[in-house]
């Protein structure tokens, strides 16, 4: 993984390789760039703009969204990453990501990124001692059931057209996909399954499937 | 079938606070202040460890009062302290619904032998570790997360160094070792073995681990996260300065930008009189915090 972009690619077999960015000013985002190495891509690691440069996609990770927010505010990340993925650079956020991606947030907590047309809950399973470990249906990924992990976790009470659910959970929407944009309440980062990932950077390959 | 209060549950919880600055605060006003300033978790306190090791006397949890209305003021995740050994008190905090619990030596010991066995809980605990195998033995019995010790309440970074660089340096010694001399080296740090194996396989602990126990300025954060902190909790240095919303900003972005040495002298640039701190070396060994716990 990199911690600034730019620098020269002198091995053939990495040219072809995805660079995606992570988001890192809080939150679980080594395990994101772990992820992404062992499937192949190049992480980079983006805490200021000019790490923005040059990129095939952005997960924002897991951590607190209040921070994360406050963080992308003071250091002018929020209008480069809204443009960015207005001009159709896929985005990928998990939990608090989910939360920094959406146009609402209930309970007062101002959008950050608000770039996906959904609603959501913040904590909406309750504290930590309600997080949980559970097998989840995602046909978009197929069988077998994908193992979630949430914690604190998010979930979607509204949504706008265009936005696809790709898994519920108890009633409640805890995954989406708006075009070139993914959500989800849970970590697939903590899991051992990849499919998550790797659905991810089959998006970035082709947007429009 | 869903499940709670599993391993990767709970250590999950702790992945999610990495990068981040959990602030101590007594006040509802004082945890909406840390949540502004992007802090990633409080913890709710009677008393800030400065204040306790003024006060002298037993500290022991803090009155649910203060924890609650703690929990009702901010939305980020809200830690509180038990005493070491005290199962009564852990339990209490779990009804409460904190997000994690503190088993600390900043209060009082409950027990002299016995730390908590964490296994049978379902929330979260985070404890103090000066060593590795301090570190491991919190572990097996079921810390989620651990806090190098420090020295809390001091401002004075020098002991949360040495835990730091004494766990690390420890690290990677067992890294490269030989599996022919983990038995040994399990009996020599009194770590248990199945651990042990663990941290030579992959070179790190198997929980999350922040620094504690002296962080009093934007500089120290970023000094121990160098060092190899995943992050860091900050005690008294935050609301015994002078401008306490500048330090909490100033503080959790040095935690993020912790390489970056102009962003840092921007930073630390005219935020007014730190806490005032203590030369540990002129501690007596009894008001030592850190030796708590075993």
């Amino acid at each position: 993984m990199t911690e600034h972009h730019g620098q020269a690619q002198t091995d053939d077999s990495r040219a072809s390789a995805l660079k995606i960015g992570v988001l890192a000013v809080q939150g679980a985002f080594q395990e994101h760039a772990r992820k992404l190495e062992t499937l192949g891509a190049d992480a980079v690691l983006v805490k200021r703009k000019q790490h923005l440069e040059g990129l095939d996609g952005l997960i924002i990770p897991g951590g607190e969204s209040t921070s994360i927010g406050r963080l992308m505010r003071e250091y002018d990340l929020v209008e480069p990453i809204r443009g960015l993925v207005g001009e159709g650079m896929p985005v990928f956020g998990t939990c608090a990501g989910m939360i920094v991606l959406a146009n609402r947030i209930q309970g007062g907590e101002q959008p950050h990124l608000a770039v996906m047309d959904v609603e959501v809950n913040r904590n909406s399973f309750g504290r930590q001692r309600d997080s949980f470990e559970t097998d989840l249906d995602i046909p978009a990924i197929g069988s077998p059931p994908f193992p979630a992990v949430f914690i604190r976790a998010p979930h979607i009470t509204q949504m706008g057209e265009g936005v696809e659910v790709l898994a519920t959970y108890d009633g409640r929407i805890v995954g989406v996909r708006q075009g070139h944009r993914l959500a989800l309440s849970f970590h697939p980062e903590l899991s051992e399954d990849n499919r998550l990932h790797q659905y991810f950077l089959d998006l970035v390959r082709n947007p429009r499937t | 079938m869903a499940k709670t209060g599993t391993d990767v549950v709970k250590r999950g919880m702790a992945q999610m606070q990495k990068g981040g600055v959990i602030m101590d605060v007594v006040t509802p006003e004082q945890a909406k202040i840390a949540e502004a300033a992007g802090a990633c978790a409080v913890m709710a306190l009677e008393r800030v460890p400065a204040d306790i090791r003024a006060a002298g006397g037993v500290a022991r949890m803090a009155d649910p009062t203060i924890i609650e209305a703690v929990m009702k003021a901010v939305s980020i995740p809200v830690m509180a302290k038990c005493r070491i050994g005290h199962i009564v008190e852990a339990r209490i905090l779990e009804a409460l619904g904190v997000d994690y619990i503190d088993e600390s030596e900043v209060l009082t010991p409950a027990d002299d032998k016995f730390h908590i066995n964490k296994r049978e809980f379902t929330v979260p605990f985070v404890c103090g570790a000066r060593d590795l195998g301090e570190a491991l033995r919190r572990i097996a019995e079921g810390a989620s997360m651990i806090r190098t010790k420090g020295e809390a309440g001091t401002g004075n970074i020098i002991e949360a160094v040495k835990h730091l660089r004494t766990l690390q340096g420890q690290i990677r010694k067992v890294q490269n070792m030989s599996e022919d001399e983990l038995v040994a080296e399990a009996k020599n740090l009194g770590a248990p073995y199945e651990l042990l194996l663990e941290v030579h396989r992959t070179g790190r602990l198997p929980v999350v681990n922040f620094a504690a126990g002296g962080v009093a300025t934007p500089a120290d954060a970023a000094l121990m996260m160098q060092l190899g902190a995943d992050g860091v909790f900050v005690g008294s240095g935050i609301f015994k300065s002078e401008n306490p919303e500048k330090f909490a900003r100033a503080i959790v972005q040095a935690t993020t930008h912790y390489q970056d040495y102009e962003l840092l002298a921007e930073l630390s640039k005219g935020l007014g009189t730190p806490m005032k701190g203590i030369d540990v070396a002129t501690l007596r060994e009894e008001e030592r915090l850190a030796v708590r716990g075993w």
